[in-house]
């Protein structure tokens, strides 16, 4: 794997020992990941017990507009492929390629957000409508928080990545592979959203 | 985000405060992060014991005469909460397991230092928030449960405080546990192989997966629940066409497997004392571990058996009963190896060893309870009642209390270099023994007998057995005395313990005592047998 900040730093502590290990911060980074996907599972749980036993009122049954969130999900999941370009070049060395790419992956994150922010103000309900509504702003809008962290951190590491003075190298890849596994892991459950709160 | 380091020191000793101060520092060393959450933890338990008495002070009469019936809802709301979020669990894994693992795994620290001190470190703001809820309109009233719709309908800024700070102690659970993965897994020595790991590791091992596994799913409902009181939404509130049960379902998919949180570390730790004191091998490794990850597995399906009075549908009551009383096969493991290792030994009657078999024996009777909590019919007759409280404080207080000290007099004199006096340690286990029995023994027959737990009033029929049970937790009080006095005297003018006083085998007793920064001097220990005991003695001549 990449040369790492902790076995630099345990090396100097007991120079004498010389001792290093294995990068295992992917590792605790996945490990969070479980336990965020777990947040979401609660949710996706909750939302299909109340769909199966909790009636809507009278004449409360939305349907919702698939357009717009269908584009979100292309855009997310283009958004994936142009990080993944981004890692590609950036392991070439290619410093500013990868910055252009992790401008337009950001770019397309906030375009998610604003066409989320568009539905939201033209959907006919509102938050405390009805539980359908209540539990539909509450997933949409915890994924929504969860990639406007995304974008925040593909911008900092883009302004990293940049050639003079950037801690982002192709020595340093880590901060870039842990947002880009962040980044997937937003887009799958996104995935999952789209499916169980639009399609079905 | 690297400290940098002066390449004359050899360690970062020079950036840390020196002697006591560091305590109070974000230290990044696990042996000072451990330290640090228990003493912490050990506030919070003088805290909530302190709420349990006034609990039982006002018990000991049946009408609400020593305080207003909310103020004694808030009292036991924040008894339990004090009690499991900020004394068993940050103490039976937090402090323990900071302390050891890296022992065990043979590692100069946590896999990730800074995650460490940050889970720490958010610990005592929250625990403060939650006491000082008291004073701002008063603290939350539902019990640490929180149903809805009663923690909806009581007075709200309690209750926000309380969701706050149950969220910021459930972060702080996460990040320890994806540290404690991490350490076992990732940072273990090289040539330790898995299966020659101290037992607690693997309890910590499986604890931690619970932690990840279901901590957020409370922390989903919570959010959730504080939309339902700040935004007026309706996800558990049934006048808004909300659901009550599905907050109950959320709710103990966390809350069952935060009981095994709360207790299998409590086995892990006995696992490593009861071969020191008995000079005995730990008796069937492979099974042990094994029946720690059953407990793990069926620790997540077992949940609603909390639930059998809340319009269960049939199947979910014979599913979620067959489950539990299936948790039953691996615990029973385990305790008949505890026994077997206790068979024949050498055993040296200390107050480490008495706090220990006084955990078995408790724990078996929480135990058996619980196979009777579980089946349905019998659930409906106690449910609600005494009898659940008595369960439940067999196993927390019994079990997981009891080893906690038992833990303290086995490694006190690792971690300071004294031993605690002997003739104190009887005394406190005797106070205490007696003291719990007395106080919870006759709550089961309370149970029985129809008192209802939660209440500030009872049918003056129970006054003489609530009297005992009042009686048995004054002596619980009382017993904090010696054991408060021991510690301080002994940290003074303890006798010198040298760096392994009990002959252990385990590696943190082969560095010295208390350890120094980064462990070990040189290279850390292999050790492949942790409890060939019996075997020393050849060897060693």
């Amino acid at each position: 794997m990449t040369t790492l900040d902790s076995s630099k730093e345990i090396q100097k502590n007991n120079s004498e020992v010389n001792e290093t290990h294995e990068d295992f911060r992917m590792f605790g980074l996945i490990t969070f990941l479980i336990a965020d996907g777990m947040t979401f599972a609660g949710f996706f749980a909750a939302y299909l017990t109340y769909k199966a036993v909790n009636p809507l009122p009278d004449g409360a049954i939305y349907e919702l507009e698939l357009p717009i969130p269908t584009l979100n999900t292309i855009l997310l999941l283009v958004s994936s492929a142009t990080f993944h370009k981004a890692g590609k070049a950036l392991l070439k060395d290619k410093n500013s390629d990868s910055q252009k790419w992790l401008f337009f992956t950001a770019f397309l994150g906030i375009i998610f957000l604003i066409c989320q922010l568009f539905e939201y103000f033209h959907l006919p309900f509102g938050l405390t409508d009805n539980l359908f509504a209540s539990t539909f702003y509450a997933l949409t809008g915890f994924h929504g928080l969860h990639v406007t962290l995304g974008t925040l951190m593909i911008l900092i590491i883009a302004w990293q990545s940049r050639i003079n003075g950037g801690r982002l190298t192709s020595q340093n890849m880590f901060p870039l592979e842990a947002v880009e596994l962040y980044w997937h892991f937003v887009d799958g459950i996104w995935v999952v959203l789209f499916i169980i709160l639009y399609l079905l | 985000m690297t400290i940098s380091i002066d390449p004359q020191k050899t360690n970062n000793e020079s950036l840390q405060p020196k002697g006591w101060l560091r305590y109070f520092s974000f230290s990044l060393d696990h042996k000072v992060i451990g330290i640090q959450y228990l003493v912490c933890g050990f506030i919070f338990y003088l805290i909530g014991g302190t709420l349990a008495s006034a609990i039982r002070i006002e018990l000991a009469s049946p009408m609400s005469d020593f305080m207003p019936r909310d103020v004694y809802n808030q009292v036991l709301t924040l008894h339990g909460t004090i009690m499991i979020f900020l004394w068993i669990v940050p103490v039976v894994n937090g402090a323990f397991g900071n302390y050891l693992i890296p022992f065990y795994v043979g590692a100069r620290d946590m896999a990730f230092p800074r995650l460490n001190a940050v889970a720490f470190w958010l610990i005592p703001p929250s625990g403060l928030m939650l006491v000082a809820s008291y004073f701002v309109e008063g603290a939350a009233q539902a019990g640490w449960t929180a149903y809805p719709p009663l923690s909806i309908t009581t007075p709200q800024s309690g209750q926000i405080i309380w969701i706050l700070s149950v969220l910021l102690l459930g972060g702080s659970s996460i990040f320890g546990g994806i540290n404690f993965i991490a350490t076992i897994i990732k940072l273990r020595r090289p040539g330790l192989k898995l299966m020659q790991l101290p037992m607690y590791c693997w309890a910590m091992l499986g604890t931690s997966l619970l932690v990840v596994l279901s901590t957020p799913v409370l922390a989903g409902t919570l959010i959730l629940l504080s939309f339902d009181i700040i935004a007026n939404t309706g996800f558990f509130n049934p006048v808004l066409g909300g659901n009550v049960v599905v907050y109950q379902h959320l709710f103990w998919f966390y809350s069952h497997p935060a009981v095994y949180i709360m207790v299998l570390p409590a086995f892990g730790l006995v696992s490593e004392i009861l071969p020191v004191h008995a000079r005995k091998p730990l008796f069937g490794y492979t099974t042990m571990v094994f029946s720690i990850m059953g407990i793990v597995v069926l620790g997540l399906v077992v949940w609603a058996h909390h639930m059998f009075t809340s319009g269960t549908p049939p199947w979910m009551r014979l599913f979620f009963t067959i489950a539990t009383a299936f948790i039953a096969v691996p615990t029973g493991i385990k305790f008949f190896n505890w026994v077997a290792t206790l068979w024949g030994g050498k055993i040296s009657i200390n107050s480490a060893m008495l706090f220990s078999c006084g955990f078995i024996i408790n724990f078996v009777f929480g135990g058996i309870t619980g196979v009777a909590l579980a089946q349905v019919p019998f659930d409906i007759h106690v449910h609600d009642t005494y009898f659940v409280v008595a369960h439940f404080h067999y196993i927390v207080y019994g079990g997981t209390v009891f080893i906690i000290f038992s833990s303290i007099y086995h490694w006190f004199p690792k971690v300071t270099g004294k031993m605690l006096n002997e003739k104190l340690g009887i005394l406190h286990f005797i106070i205490t023994f007696i003291g719990f029995n007395l106080c919870f023994a006759p709550q089961h027959w309370l149970g029985l007998n129809g008192m209802p737990r939660r209440v500030a009033e009872y049918d003056p029929q129970f006054q003489f057995v609530n009297q005992i049970s009042s009686l048995g937790a004054l002596l619980m009080a009382i017993s904090t005395i010696p054991f408060l006095i021991n510690v301080f005297l002994s940290v003074r003018n303890g006798k010198n313990a040298g760096d392994n006083p009990w002959n252990a085998l385990t590696p943190e007793w082969l560095t010295s005592s208390p350890p120094p920064v980064e462990n070990w001097e040189g290279e850390a220990p292999l050790v492949e047998e942790p409890y060939g005991y019996g075997k020393e003695i050849s060897e060693q001549k």
